[in-house]
């Protein structure tokens, strides 16, 4: 057992699954230069010299080797690409949304795409084009998984999980949450350590977590905002309402046996999501368990529909807090009378 | 005039020529007859450059093709019966109905799904060819596209990775001179699209396009270059599509003279006319093989017609593969 942050667990779970299948390699910009970075946040650092002729250094050109990771996919091997923000998923999506996602199905079952992604998302200081999030662009695209870990040990689990799949999958993964050091090194960042075991292990894709048990209202979140989410529920304990926090990820499918039991159970859902309210991944949970919970009142705490803004006064307040957090459910519970449970 | 090769191949090089274009000419008919669903994109009078270039390949070489993929898919070997049988929509045809004209593929016979995203397969056959090359495989890619294609982004980025890792990838152009309505000049001011390698360190040539025999010699030499680790290759093939881009388009922009002569450079005549000249088959002989031809298409349709539809069950699978057992 060792405590590792985001970064770290991911380095060591993709080299132990290079080592494990020769099939494996990265491909991605600045991962693979000596003397380099290890990618934008080091999560490849060092791995270069482990294994050479693996970690593909390419040109600036997200399309073209997003489609050269899919193209040698579909050959057999294993391909792990990352971008360095995720906002430049929209360079590759037509690889990823019509190529990737898209030809087990066209093929009739007979072409397969065991293809790993990984993009940094979330508000850090970056403004527009480097901060979004980006999961309510691929939560919707049929024949894509999308998984988004909030701490290193599901980092790890699901990355393992991911490149052992035979669909492409999508990480992503929050620039806050990735302990990485030194120079790449986070202002803000929040402790997002586990204490990872020595042995084997993954985690499901499809699975979402109960990070702490409570009866009288569900919060549902994913990557920085469950971290929010779990101080806003110490929070809220102290004003004896006691909130359930769901880690909602596996973004695409989502796990609606966990979402909607716990929905029954409060009969009240505040839906966390960083990034603008309109359209998100938060939209179509609300719509899926209006669905499944007759009678469930929920309310979404999500940015304004904005783009990020840059100076911290503006994206402090662009970003969901524990005290809009904390707020929304406790108005929740004292609106709203538990759901009957003769419905 | 048609080197050291020899008769049977010579024959059986025109025998998929004609193939391909008895294919179209039926499926466009059974098409505007209402018989068949949804669209085409056909490549009447670029036969030669498909079966050039697939001649000069190993069965388990790969190709990408595009949503002009026809006669690509019959020369790397799918055979007329799967094809009708995906065309007319059946749980038969090569990608059980749920493909369709525009990603005719079989990954067995070596062509994965055709991509109708302009320039969409270019990565993807960088990306087949890095599988093979870190895998010390001796098989290569051919990477059909058209002239449109060059425009792309996709096109740029994914040869300058190929030239930069030296994969063993032949891009092929065919270069009908229309992407769509537009003339190509219309769209670049360097209309030689071989050119284009040079930018980018490697070597590549314009052939002429309707000459099967011309495309077959020069996909050999790229190919051998390609599996000496001396890859990649650029072929811009100078071909002319005879019919419009998709169906019932009626090409009112090409304009009659270059129809005419590029008409007179059909390439099924031409190498017709070739093998009577040195006398490998008279004209008797060419008219059976269209006649044995078109009744083998004529019996596949009939076959494809009446081929089993996919039922409802069907709708939702193939969105996920199964989980790897290993």
């Amino acid at each position: 057992m060792k405590r590792q942050g985001i970064a770290e667990a991911l380095r060591d779970g993709i080299a132990e699954e290079m080592q494990r299948d020769q099939r494996v390699f990265c491909i991605g910009e600045d991962i693979g230069v000596p003397g380099g970075w290890g990618g934008a946040f080091t999560v490849t650092l060092g791995l270069d010299e482990k294994f050479p002729g693996r970690i593909i250094n390419t040109p600036i050109a997200e399309l073209g080797f997003f489609g050269i990771a899919v193209g040698a996919a579909m050959m057999g091997s294993r391909p792990i690409a990352d971008v360095q923000y995720g906002d430049f998923l929209f360079l590759a999506s037509d690889q990823i949304i019509n190529n990737a996602a898209k030809l087990h199905y066209m093929s009739g079952g007979k072409v397969s795409v065991p293809l790993v992604m990984r993009a940094p998302v979330g508000a850090t200081g970056r403004g527009s084009q480097h901060a979004q999030n980006m999961e309510r662009f691929f939560t919707g695209v049929p024949g894509l998984k999308v998984i988004a870990p909030s701490n290193a040990y599901d980092a790890k689990g699901m990355l393992k999980a991911a490149v052992r799949d035979d669909n492409p999958v999508l990480m992503f993964e929050h620039k806050l949450l990735y302990g990485s050091k030194g120079a790449r090194a986070e202002p803000g960042a929040v402790d997002a350590t586990s204490d990872i075991p020595e042995e084997d292990f993954t985690v499901p894709l499809d699975k979402a977590a109960v990070l702490r048990a409570g009866k009288d209202v569900t919060v549902i979140a994913w990557l920085l905002m469950a971290h929010f989410s779990m101080q806003a529920a110490t929070r809220l304990a102290g004003e004896n309402i006691a909130a359930e926090i769901i880690d909602a990820r596996s973004l695409s499918p989502l796990d609606w046996t966990t979402l909607a039991a716990s929905a029954k159970k409060t009969g009240r859902v505040v839906i966390v999501e960083e990034g603008p309210k309109t359209g998100g991944v938060g939209a179509e949970i609300a719509a899926g368990l209006g669905e499944r919970v007759p009678g469930l009142r929920i309310e979404r705490v999500a940015s304004p529909d904005i783009p990020v803004p840059f100076t911290p006064v503006l994206e402090n307040a662009y970003r969901p807090d524990v005290a809009r957090i904390a707020t929304a459910a406790r108005r929740l519970v004292a609106q709203t009378q538990p759901l009957r449970r003769d419905l | 005039m048609t080197g050291g090769n020899q008769p049977e191949f010579l024959l059986g090089l025109l025998e998929r020529m004609i193939e391909i274009r008895e294919f179209e000419d039926g499926v466009k008919f059974l098409f505007l007859e209402g018989a068949m669903p949804g669209t085409i994109h056909q490549c009447q009078g670029q036969e030669a450059t498909a079966v050039g270039v697939c001649s000069a390949l190993a069965s388990d070489d790969f190709i990408t093709s595009t949503f002009r993929g026809h006669g690509h898919a019959l020369a790397k070997g799918l055979s007329v019966q799967e094809m009708l049988d995906e065309l007319f929509g059946a749980a038969s045809g090569c990608a059980g109905g749920k493909g369709g004209s525009m990603h005719m593929g079989n990954m067995d016979k070596g062509m994965v799904p055709a991509i109708a995203i302009v320039a969409g397969g270019i990565p993807l056959a960088a990306g087949m060819a890095l599988s093979f090359k870190l895998e010390n495989k001796p098989q290569i890619v051919a990477c059909f596209f058209g002239d449109g294609a060059v425009a792309e982004g996709a096109f740029h980025e994914a040869v300058n990775m190929a030239a930069l890792w030296n994969l063993p990838v032949i891009f092929v152009c065919e270069n009908n001179l229309y992407g769509a309505s537009t003339r190509i000049d219309q769209v670049m001011k360097n209309t030689r699209i071989a050119d284009r390698a040079a930018a980018y360190g490697f070597e590549g040539e314009t052939v002429d396009g309707n000459d099967v025999l011309a495309v077959h010699e020069a996909t050999r030499r790229a190919a051998a270059q390609c599996r000496a680790g001396k890859g990649p290759y650029l072929l811009e093939l100078l071909t002319y599509r005879r019919t419009g881009h998709s169906r019932r388009d009626p090409t009112h922009y090409q304009p009659k003279d270059e129809k005419q002569a590029w008409f007179a450079r059909d390439p099924i005549d031409r190498f017709a006319a070739q093998l009577q000249a040195d006398g490998l088959i008279d004209a008797e002989g060419v008219k059976r093989l269209r006649a044995e031809v078109t009744k083998r298409f004529e019996a596949a349709v009939e076959i494809a017609k009446h081929a089993t539809q996919p039922t409802l069950a069907d709708l939702e699978t193939d969105v996920f593969a199964e989980k790897e057992v290993a």
